[in-house]
């Protein structure tokens, strides 16, 4: 009860939100409600205009020309009108609808540019993008249908009610006690059927999951022999959709032909008060093809109405998922005297540092260090020992729990976000580049950077030959998964696109495996080139990188363990020696 | 498509039946106009309330035997669609299942999977609509164009004409929005790429201060993307309004010529009325046909692309085991057991330009380790896929137990050979369960040496369900290296002949490595091992090393004769372990 009130109230709230976008919009959101209304209206004034020239041709002889004539100019004249108002209406929807969801897209993407990358990391990408394309995109449809269907439906109800009680109290009094049978019939069948379709996509769920497996993996199947077994397991769960597939898919096709005769109920009710009152001269021929009319009109909106809260109800659902990535918390913003870090001399120190991705869970306790500008600091320790959360907190990724990261003396938090990260060069093992040319990835830093100064850096970064040699050189597009370039080649560009800007301090990662030996050699030397004379933090696989850094930073389990040159720290005997021993042995 | 049908032969009486009660129920709906004309024109004419009612109870009649019709029609179209998505599915498995890495590699799992799933669904709600719809309303439409024609032929005429005008419109606003929704798609699809784009390059995009600059590529995206729709919605916004006038536009010329017809005393008032009915029906199933062809576009191009997936056989053959046992080959291998031959064997995957392995010729013993190292892409998985016939050589043989892997039932061939790919695959269940797939009734006590031996024991005993913990899809509730480790065990169960690690230990770290190659070094079934790595440290013990270079073998040896003789081999050594390291180590 609780809950559903809770529920309740976030429905309220989203609902509001969802108001507040299209409030920017109220002059077409007015014009379209007009339209609505003129739409309506007319629409229902032609059943009684046919009735009304049905009623001026009686029988041979006894056809009025001029009044059948007078009322076709009319009703021609209320077609050409409606259908003009159906379709400024439309267009004030379409309108509507995708400003509002511009504006919400918008919004959406602003705060994925500020969100702490903690959210980020946590969450996954598949999962925002999804907030941010297919929640949209089912709120847009949503909203179209609410807008074009919800107001008409409803003013079409109340409005053939209206003139069905201007012409015959009996008859509409009929109309009105049978069609809630439809809505009884249709809400009936799909309370029935709801707990078919969710074992039917339960069941289809168990089967994706299968075929991910078997068929995802069928190297593994094969090499295992394991066919036969994987096609009794799919076969059972095949066979067992293909039962709860069938009763939801006839169930729900009850449906239609269960309102269709309820519909014809209608109209047979209708017709027979109809006729009889039009024998004892109630009504006339014409008023009672008004009344059919109505009669299969009036039932159409009940049908589409149910439909259209469910969209709604879904569409409110999708809305709420985009409102709460846009109302997620952003990274706090730099502060308003936070000083501009120009020319950085490259002094890093860090002062008791403590941090932790999660408050529960102890990671780096009182971590000290100090770098002289110049200095290299190598970063060691087994796979997944946490080697990118200092590479978090000097980019000032993460903040600090507790303790200092000074820049040249200054704390970072004191300074803005843009100046301390354009003083720090980083290449990452995972080459992130864009969906776009190389040129562009290369020139990222410096979207100004001439040519010469382009190819400039890819000579030092030992990319340019490769480069050259591509089928349209530094044209070349990158495809979005990057399946064009070798790993090794991205991860040259990466490095190139920081040797065009090379800032005085760097952080570099050098790559574990899937690169030829060759082009490691080039990574190398270009790594080399860069270290020359800034301050650099390595996170480190090969020995030679390890034996020449000033200070070693050994990690193990997220924390820091150890801290020395390479000399010192074997002469410990500690994990470090152990690790760097372990690389000799069998 | 004609493939497919195949799927729906076994459903022959429901995909003949469905439509022909919906076309029962069509046709009682045809005589509702006509019924509510007598009601009218003699009924009310001549003032006969029993007349009346009689009529009334004769649609009531109508509306039960259509409803009856109808729910007979949806259960057979819902049981031939059902069936025949079944038969599809599994079939589509089967074959999937029996395709070599070759067409696995040309088709890619992830389109198989939805080939299999949404693909399916598609063509199921395809069929089950065709039966429902695809005769039902054309048959109104042109049903109601009859029933005019019963009534008077020249208020008829105005069906005549109107028919074609309201199809002309209806399918030519669809097929003008087609295109326009294919851009708004793509558009769509920008606007989602760069929203990718700056999560999975959020560090480097912050690193460059690229917030203000992404944040306008986005809305230049986003703002032509709304252009888009906008006008897609502008023309499809058309559909209504047109469509009104039209049909609208032909009461009004019905009314008119019944007028006429009437005053000549053709036709009845009532008559005028059943005109004016038909009319109302036709457009309803116009949209309701023109929706439906949608659905069957969709649908048939869903079937294409399951029917291209059916349609390509596996490459490889292999004689059958019963043949194979019964030609007495099982006993061939005696003294050759446990060696692995390659006899010049090269490799050239399809529609590649060039050789990826060119004239591999060396010869391993049994009980030999053989390491295999060179850079990325110079044919090391290539080459030990050959050894379980996962992929075929384009010339030159291969031989295990000295006969070449193409005379071997596949499933022989490959119960000799453990492999532990370079993924560490797990499957949902237990490790039990996941270890059995080496050998279906391995014992406990097997399990736990070959988790013994791929230094996984140890973990494994801490858990507190010990072999009955539960794996998630993927492996993803154990780390990388456990994982690995599960996987080599997997492959140890089996007691294979003949052990492959394809660059497997790469997740764990070296001092875990070194124990497990010594581990099986140590074993008593004498395996011969294959140790793919890019590590010199993982296979400098090996008894023979095979250096690969662009497919070419650039040197087989020993460490120590490689690293005198072998340019190469120097070149990956020295850049791993630089020379005075060794000195120092």
């Amino acid at each position: 009860m609780d809950d559903k009130w809770k529920k309740k109230a976030v429905k309220k709230d989203t609902f509001r939100k969802i108001l507040k976008y299209i409030r920017k919009y109220w002059f077409f959101v007015g014009l379209s409600l007009i339209f609505a209304a003129a739409t309506v209206a007319l629409t229902l004034y032609i059943p009684i205009l046919t009735g009304r020239a049905i009623d001026s041709i009686l029988g041979p002889g006894e056809v009025d020309f001029n009044g059948v004539r007078n009322v076709l100019q009319t009703i021609v004249v209320v077609i050409i009108l409606t259908s003009l108002a159906q379709w400024v209406m439309n267009v004030c929807n379409n309108r509507i609808t995708y400003h509002v969801i511009r504006d919400i897209r918008r919004d959406a993407f602003g705060k994925i540019e500020i969100l702490p990358l903690r959210y980020i990391d946590s969450h996954s990408y598949g999962e925002i993008v999804s907030r941010v394309i297919a929640d949209v995109d089912q709120f847009a449809d949503g909203l179209l249908m609410g807008f074009t269907q919800l107001f008409t439906g409803v003013m079409t109800i109340f409005g053939t009610l209206g003139f069905m009680l201007l012409v015959n109290v009996k008859i509409t009094l009929v109309v009105v006690l049978i069609t809630p049978v439809s809505l009884f019939a249709a809400s009936f069948i799909a309370k029935r059927t709801y707990s078919m379709f969710k074992l039917q996509s339960e069941t289809r769920g168990e089967q994706t999951a299968l075929i991910e497996e078997a068929i995802g993996n069928q190297k593994v199947v094969q090499a295992f022999g394991h066919e036969e077994e994987s096609q009794k397991q799919f076969d059972e769960i095949n066979g067992r959709l293909e039962k709860c597939s069938l009763r939801a898919t006839f169930f729900s096709s009850l449906v239609n032909p269960c309102t269709r005769f309820v519909n014809s109920l209608v109209y047979t009710g209708v017709g027979i008060t109809g006729a009889l009152s039009a024998i004892a001269g109630g009504i006339s021929v014409g008023q009672l093809a008004c009344f059919l009319t109505y009669a299969n009109q009036y039932t159409k909106p009940f049908n589409e109405i149910s439909g259209v809260v469910t969209e709604l109800q879904n569409a409110i659902a999708c809305a709420a998922r985009i409102f709460e990535l846009i109302e997620e918390e952003p990274q706090v913003p730099d502060r308003a005297d936070a000083i501009e870090l120009t020319h950085a001399a490259g002094n890093v120190s860090l002062d008791h540092v403590r941090f932790s991705y999660s408050p529960g869970q102890k990671l780096i306790e009182n971590f000290n260090l100090n770098v002289k500008p110049g200095q290299r600091v190598a970063i060691v320790g087994p796979t997944g020992c946490g080697k990118t959360t200092v590479i978090n907190l000097l980019m000032r990724f993460y903040d600090v729990d507790s303790g200092e990261i000074r820049v040249d003396g200054t704390e970072i938090q004191d300074m803005t976000r843009k100046s301390l990260r354009s003083s720090y060069g980083m290449v990452l093992q995972d080459t992130w580049l864009r969906n776009g040319t190389i040129r562009e990835n290369i020139a990222m830093g410096r979207p100004d950077a001439a040519e010469e100064e382009i190819i400039e850096a890819a000579k030092a970064s030992h990319a340019h030959s490769f480069i050259k040699r591509l089928p349209q050189g530094y044209d070349t597009v990158i495809a979005e998964d990057g399946d064009n370039l070798s790993q090794g080649q991205k991860q040259l560009l990466c490095i190139t696109r920081v040797m065009l800007c090379l800032p005085p301090m760097l952080i570099l990662d050098e790559a574990t495996s899937s690169i030829d030996t060759r082009t490691e050699i080039r990574i190398q030397k270009a790594f080399a080139k860069m270290m020359e004379g800034r301050t650099s933090f390595i996170v480190a696989h090969r020995l030679s990188t390890i034996r020449e850094a000033d200070i070693i930073l050994v990690m193990k389990d997220g924390n820091i363990v150890e801290q020395g040159n390479h000399a010192g720290l074997l002469e410990k005997n500690g994990f470090y020696a152990k690790l760097y021993n372990s690389q000799f042995s069998v | 498509m004609k493939k497919l049908l195949v799927y729906l032969k076994d459903y022959k009486k429901e995909s003949i039946l469905g439509p022909f009660f919906k076309l029962l129920e069509a046709s009682f709906e045809l005589l509702v106009p006509l019924v509510m004309a007598a009601v009218i024109d003699t009924g009310i004419a001549n003032r006969d309330s029993g007349y009346v009612i009689r009529m009334c109870l004769i649609m009531v009649g109508l509306g039960i035997v259509g409803l009856a019709s109808s729910v007979t029609a949806q259960y057979f179209a819902a049981k031939a669609a059902v069936g025949f998505a079944t038969g599809v599915r599994r079939a589509l498995f089967s074959h999937i299942q029996g395709l070599s890495y070759t067409e696995m590699d040309t088709l890619g799992t992830s389109t198989m999977i939805t080939r299999m799933t949404s693909d399916v669904n598609q063509a199921q709600s395809g069929v089950n609509m065709t039966l429902r719809l695809f005769l039902r309303s054309p048959f109104i439409v042109f049903g109601a164009m009859f029933m005019a024609f019963t009534i008077n032929g020249k208020a008829a005429m105005v069906f005549v004409v109107t028919i074609p005008l309201l199809s002309a419109v209806v399918f030519g606003i669809m097929l003008a929005t087609i295109p326009l929704y294919r851009k708004v798609q793509a558009g769509l699809d920008k606007v989602l790429g760069t929203t990718r784009e700056n999560l999975t390059g959020v560090r480097v995009l912050r690193a460059f201060n690229k917030e203000e600059e992404e944040r306008a590529r986005f809305s230049e995206r986003n703002e032509s993307l709304t252009k888009m729709q906008i006008f897609a919605g502008r023309i499809s916004a058309l559909m209504n309004p047109v469509t009104y006038v039209i049909i609208n536009g032909a009461v009004v010329v019905l009314i008119w010529t019944g007028a006429i017809q009437v005053d000549n005393g053709i036709i009845t008032q009532g008559e005028v009325v059943a005109l004016v009915n038909y009319m109302s029906q036709i457009l309803v199933e116009l949209i309701k046909l023109a929706n439906l062809i949608i659905t069957i576009t969709k649908a048939l191009a869903c079937a294409n692309r399951i029917s291209a997936v059916l349609d390509t056989g596996s490459s490889m053959e292999s004689p059958r085991l019963e043949e194979w046992v019964r030609a007495g080959k099982k006993e061939e291998a005696g003294s050759e057991r446990g060696t692995v031959e390659f006899d010049h064997a090269s490799l050239m995957y399809k529609n590649a330009g060039a050789e990826s392995l060119t004239d591999i010729h060396f010869r391993a013993e049994r009980g030999q380790t053989i390491g295999i190292i060179g850079g990325t892409g110079s044919g090391k998985s290539s080459l030990v896929n050959l050894i379980p016939r996962f992929y075929d050589v384009s010339s030159g043989e291969v031989l295990v137990d000295g006969v070449d892997v193409r005379e071997y039932p596949l499933e022989v061939l490959r119960s000799k050979i453990g492999v532990v790919p370079q993924k560490a695959v797990l499957f949902r269940g237990s490790i039990r369960d996941n270890l059995r797939w080496g050998k279906k009734d391995a014992t406990d006590s097997e399990m736990w040496e070959a988790l013994e031996l791929s230094q996984a024991k140890e973990f494994v005993e801490k858990k507190e369900d010990g072999l009955d913990v539960h794996i998630a899809q993927g492996g993803k509730n154990l780390s990388g290296g456990q994982r690995q480790r599960l996987t080599i065990a997997r492959a140890l169960v089996k007691k294979p002949e003949i052990l492959i690690l394809d660059d497997s230990a790469s997740a764990l770290d070296f001092a875990t490595d070194a124990k497990l190659r010594g581990a099986i070094r140590a074993m008593k079934e004498r395996l011969t091992v294959f140790i793919v790595s890019q590590r010199a440290s993982s296979i400098q013990y090996a008894d023979q090393i095979v250096v690969l270079d662009d497919g070419e073998v650039a040197g087989i040896g020993s460490h120590s004769s490689l690293l005198e003789s072998c340019p190469v081999y120097q070149e990956i050594y020295y850049s791993q372990f630089p020379k005075e390291d060794r000195q120092n180590g």
